[in-house]
Order: C-alpha cells, then structure tokens, then sequence
C-alpha cells in the first residue's frame, strides 16, 4: 500500500516529520531553559499525522490546529524561524508574539491558528469549508484535534452541520488516548473514535497513527471524496504521545510500563526503513536530517537576537481600522 | 412638537404606543418613505446582500420561515438557499462556521433568535471571534455581524429566557462591537455600517421596537458604529440611553418640556465602543445626569456610563447621577410581577425631577 505513495511525497513527508521532530526538542530545552514562556505542548510521536494529512493538501486549502499546535503549521509549510521567534513572544514571530505557541496562525499559508480551546476548531473550520463550496472551488479544509475534543458539544454540532451542509470538511481525530491525563477508557466508551461518525451518516475511518502513509492514503480518499462534492469525513488517527500534555507535566499517571514502550513505535524511524528499502539511500535522508538541524539552529539564533514587542503593541490589532471605503 | 394622543405609554400589559413624530431623523425634503424597524432592518440585509456577494445570511429558521420575528422573510425568495441558509439548532457552531467563513474572506450575518440563546455561543462569540485578530498579530480578521433580538417590557410574559437585555456580557470583551439601534433609521444605517465593518459587530435589536415606524431616506447611507447620537437638544438636564430606552427618555422629555425643563437626549447607539466624548460634554453643559437602560442594574450599561461623567464632568456636576434600569431579577412570567421589571417614563420623569430638585 505504502508503496503506492509518489517517492517525492514520501521524502517530502518524512522531511515533515522530521522537521517537527527537530522543532519540537528544541523547543522541549528551551522551554526548560526558560527561552520560552507561557504553556507548551509538543507533537512529539504525533508527527506522522500532520505529515500525511497535510501532504494531500493545497496551499489555498485551509487547517485548522489545536493547542498542540507546531507541528500542523510546519505541515502546512510554516517557517521555523517565525515560529521561533513567535513561541519566544519577540516582534519578529508570526503573529507579533502576541499569540505565542497556542495560538500560532498564518492564514496565508491556510493555516487559520492553533487553538487553546479544546473543540472550538472543528465549528470554525465548517466556515471555511462553506466557502469554498459557496465559491465554487474544489477547496478542502482540515480539523484537527484530540480525542477528549469528540467529547465536547461544538464537535458534535460541527459534524452535524457538516453533514448537513455538506461541507468539504475533513475531521482529522488525533487520538494519543488521553484527555491531558485522562485516559481514554475514562472519557469514553466507544471502541474507535471514528464511531462516532455513524451518527452524522459521515464515513469514518481509524488508521494506524504511526504510520505516516497510512494516515496519508486515508486523507487522500478523504479529500478526493471532499473535492468532488462528496461532503465531509472523519479520520481517526491512533497516536501516541510520549511527552506530557504540556511541557510540565510529568506524566504521573501513565503506568511504568507504558512509559518504558511509549517510544517503541517511532513514526520518523519506520519511515525512514521504509524508504530505505524503497531504494533511497542512507545519505540522501541524512541529508535531510542535517537540513533540518540548519534550519532548526537559523530559527534559534534568529528567535535570539529578535526584540520583544513594545509594551504599546497592547493595544493594537484589538480592532481592524473602519475602512475609508464605508 | 406637540404633544398628541398617541404618546402616551400604558403601564399596563398591553404594549405601549410611541410616536413616530417623538424621534425626527431625517430632514424635511429628503426622499424618504416611513417603514417599521423590523422592515429598515431587512432593507439593509437586501441591499448589502444586493451590493456585495460575500454577504450571506444564516441561523435557525431564517429561511422560507423568515426568522423568529420574520425579520429575514422574502430574502429567502430573492437570494435562494445559497445565500440565506437554515442552520441546525446549534450556537456555538453557527458563529464558529461564520467566523471561519469570514476568516477567508465572506461577510456572514448570524441571526440567534433571543439574546438569551448566546450564552450557548459565548466561546465562539467571545473567545474565538473577538480575539482572533489580536492572538494573530492582526493577520486576521472576522467581518461578522451576529444580529439578535433582546429586551422585554412587551406584557408578552416571555419570562426569564427569552427576555433579557444582555448588551454588557458582549461589551466586556476587547474586540467586540455592540450595536443597539433605538429607530428604524438607525437600525437601517448602523446594519449596513456593521456589514462593512471588519471587526465582529453584535447587532442587538430590541424585539420591541420591530413594529415601530419612522422615516428612512431612499439613498444609501450608512452611521458611524461608536458615535452617540444627540436625539433631543437641551440645557438642563442629560438623559443617557439606549435601545427602546430612548423612547422613554424622547417621551419624557417632550412631557418635562411642558413643565419648563429642557432635556438633553443622548442615544448610546452603540455602547462599544462607547462614545464618552459626547456623553461628557453634554454632561458639561447640563450638570445633571440621568442614565436609563433596561437591563439590570449591577454591572449593566449606566455603571459605565456613570463613569464616563465622573471622568469628563465632575466638575461641573450640580446633581449626582441617578439611573434608571431594569430591576436585579430575573424576568418574571405573570404580567402583574413581570411589569414592575422594566424601566417606563414614569420612572424616567421621576428621576430627572430628583436631579432637578437636588
């Protein structure tokens, strides 16, 4: 199945993933070093997901990311260095550092913002799905979020009116099997996530997480689907979350021995054996690798020497300015 | 003005009747024709509609069925499905579904059917829309306008959820802007302002006031969203309000008038953001104060405004402020409790006689 996958959208999603790796224990240290403030949540062991979905869409198509957010942008082809200097709060970040690491937005590359409210994406999104219907294109756009969101009434009204409507929304569940430290046996009772998709006569489907082509195949059927009229779906990709729910967590409550394995399914390591045996030499995904550190090591340095907001930015952007034009 | 039978406020269960001659907008001369409030609002829906195809209408029943109060019917026959779309019973993913469609560039209007159904909505209202431009360092933005109905008083015994006046929930929020039109003309211009406007507008219509006429001038217009509006010019005494309120304040004003006192009306046509300019320089010049909203008292509108005096004219104060609001209850069913809630002439005639007397 896997090998069905182009080679240049293979290689192009393992530099996805690995550019998520880099990015998100770089920003784990940092945080630590107290470089960065605020809450921090890292999609480290998630990478697969964001990399296969986003691998099937378009720069006009839109997503829209949770509190866990890095990693969706950088799928979207988010540059590093912005992000840096956004989760650092400095001037020169994305969104002015008025947004930090739960709000990180860059519409133009259809990335409509992470989001700290758990459940609160998957309304928003149906928004830009109606767009591109109301318009005429063949745009998709892209939910992500966790499987404690599928517990929240916004998601269960956002896949009704999506139904409804027939949206090209596409409902991406990442499901790391916890809602922060509760775990899913907890919070709910169906077997998959992706049941809950019968109720709203949407088609759902539950893909290996790790598997960065699976998830990919998945969303392509998906977005096929959405393109061409054939309204929304759900996808339930079963993840693994090896750091905390945030960056001070420490993760008390997972048992020992889920701890000792949490790092036994590698996303980025299994693809790269995949490729491998595809033909792709070694050095060519070093290569990659040491890219990506280049990159990762510009965006620190860049983050660095950037300056921090004036105090007066306070009270900017609260209102767009009444145009001349009313 | 004279004074005419029609005037006259019931205080009892039966809706009070005001004269359209109490608030005159437009200009002798002008091209204008005379149409209820309900009717300005659904002129501006037609011609913004008409004007701009990003301009799209949804909510629960706004289609053939025209809304709750009918605000939105015959806009389904001329716009089509496409454009005026019937929603699932479903708040919060309503203004969520408009704020991402304004995100990439459309200019929803959202109708809730009661005021009081938006607490249902209040993180897509108020911690998605408000602060998604400010969070993305003014990438983006929400050209919205959520229209709801508000207010009581009617003797309709709508009791306590369908009832409230909640313009200081929306108000509290950094990056809202809250509308609350008084007149036909005001609600047709402040409408076709807060459709251009690219900033989420809360649109507030007093349910009330849908039956009640006046005249709107045929060309096309638009007000300022946050400039009061001096309804009445007087010299002794300010009355500050909003919404259906004005009406009282207009009345009163007209009765205060045959006793010799002349009154200030000044109509907070949007309380955010809230002109404290105008407010104060009329408190300036007249040094006595009365504030008058129907919504509760504690936290409401007139504790802000009450404010804006205190910043801008304590000096010149020759009354402490009094205002006149709803009561701290919630809305009572039975009309015999529920008309004791709402602030009427009578109560507004009472205050401006204490300020005047002090």
């Amino acid at each position: 199945m896997n090998n069905e996958i182009p080679i240049d959208v293979a290689l192009s999603m393992y530099g996805t993933m690995v550019r998520i790796r880099r990015f998100e224990q770089a920003v784990s240290e940092l945080y630590a070093r107290g470089k960065i403030p605020g809450f921090l949540h890292t999609y480290i062991g998630e990478e697969a997901v964001a990399a296969g979905v986003c691998a099937n869409l378009r720069l006009e198509d839109k997503i829209i990311s949770t509190h866990r957010g890095h990693g969706h942008l950088i799928a979207k082809g988010g540059r590093l260095d912005l992000m840096m200097a956004e989760l650092f709060g400095k001037a020169t970040g994305y969104n002015k550092g008025k947004g930090g690491s739960m709000h990180i937005a860059e519409p133009d590359l259809g990335m409509l913002g992470a989001n700290a409210i758990v459940g609160a994406g998957a309304a928003i999104i149906n928004g830009a799905a109606f767009t591109a219907q109301y318009l005429g294109n063949d745009g998709v756009a892209v939910a992500f979020f966790g499987d404690g969101a599928t517990n929240t009434g916004t998601f269960h009204e956002a896949m009704n009116f999506a139904a409804v409507w027939n949206l090209p929304s596409i409902f991406v569940c990442e499901n790391n099997g916890y809602a922060e430290s509760t775990p899913r046996r907890q919070h709910q009772k169906i077997q998959a996530v992706a049941q809950r998709a019968v109720a709203y006569d949407m088609p759902g489907v539950t893909v290996d997480g790790n598997n960065v082509g699976a998830v990919y195949l998945a969303t392509r059927s998906a977005v096929q689907r959405a393109r061409s009229g054939g309204g929304p779906a759900f996808i339930e990709c079963q993840t693994t979350r090896w750091r905390g729910h945030h960056e001070a967590d420490q993760q008390h409550y997972r048992p020992k021995e889920e701890m000792l394995t949490i790092e036994d399914r590698d996303a980025i390591r299994d693809w790269r054996n995949e490729l491998l045996a595809r033909g792709v030499s070694a050095a060519q995904l070093d290569e990659i690798e040491q890219t990506a550190a280049q990159e990762l090591e510009n965006a620190v340095a860049f983050a660095e020497a950037s300056p921090l907001p004036d105090p007066a930015q306070a009270y900017t952007d609260i209102f767009t300015p009444v145009s001349e034009a009313l | 003005m004279a004074a005419t039978e029609r005037d006259a406020v019931s205080l009892g269960g039966a809706a009070p009747v005001m004269s359209p001659d109490l608030i005159m907008q437009v200009a002798p001369g002008t091209p204008a024709r005379e149409m209820s409030y309900q009717e300005a609002i659904r002129e501006a829906l037609r011609e913004e509609m008409t004007r701009d195809a990003s301009v799209f209408v949804m909510g629960e029943d706004v289609g053939k069925h025209g809304g709750a109060f009918g605000v939105t019917r015959t806009l389904f026959d001329q716009f089509g499905g496409a454009r005026v779309r019937n929603t699932p019973i479903s708040e919060n993913t309503i203004v969520g579904a408009a704020t991402g469609a304004a995100l990439v560039g459309m200019r929803p209007v959202i109708e809730i059917m009661f005021v009081d159904f938006s607490g249902l909505a209040m993180d897509q209202i108020c911690t998605q829309a408000a602060k998604l431009r400010f969070m993305t360092g003014g990438q983006c933005q929400v050209p919205w306008v959520l229209r709801m109905p508000q207010g009581g008083g009617a003797g309709k015994s709508t009791a306590a959820q369908h009832s409230q006046s909640l313009e200081t929930w929306f108000a509290h929020i950094p990056g809202l802007k809250v509308v609350l039109p008084s007149t036909p003309y005001d609600a047709k211009g402040l409408l076709k302002a807060a459709i251009r406007d690219n900033n989420p507008v809360i649109f507030l219509e007093h349910k009330f006031l849908y039956s009640f006429r006046g005249l709107v001038p045929d060309q096309d217009y638009v007000l300022p969203i946050g400039k009061c509006d001096v309804k009445r010019v007087g010299t002794d005494v300010t009355i500050v309000a909003s919404g259906y309120m004005v009406w009282h304040a207009m009345l009163a004003a007209q009765m205060l008038e045959r006793e010799g006192v002349s009154v200030e009306v000044i109509d907070v046509r949007a309380i955010s953001p809230l002109d404290r300019e105008t407010i104060g320089a009329s408190a300036r010049k007249t040094g006595r104060v009365v504030l008058v909203a129907e919504a509760v008292r504690d936290y409401g509108p007139t504790g802000e405004w009450a404010m804006a005096v205190t910043e801008q004219a304590f000096d010149y104060l020759r009354a402490p402020v009094v205002r006149v609001t709803g009561r701290n209850s919630p809305v009572p069913f039975a009309n015999s409790i529920e008309d004791g809630v709402w602030p009427r002439t009578d109560d507004v005639l009472q205050a401006v006689r204490q300020v005047m007397a002090y």
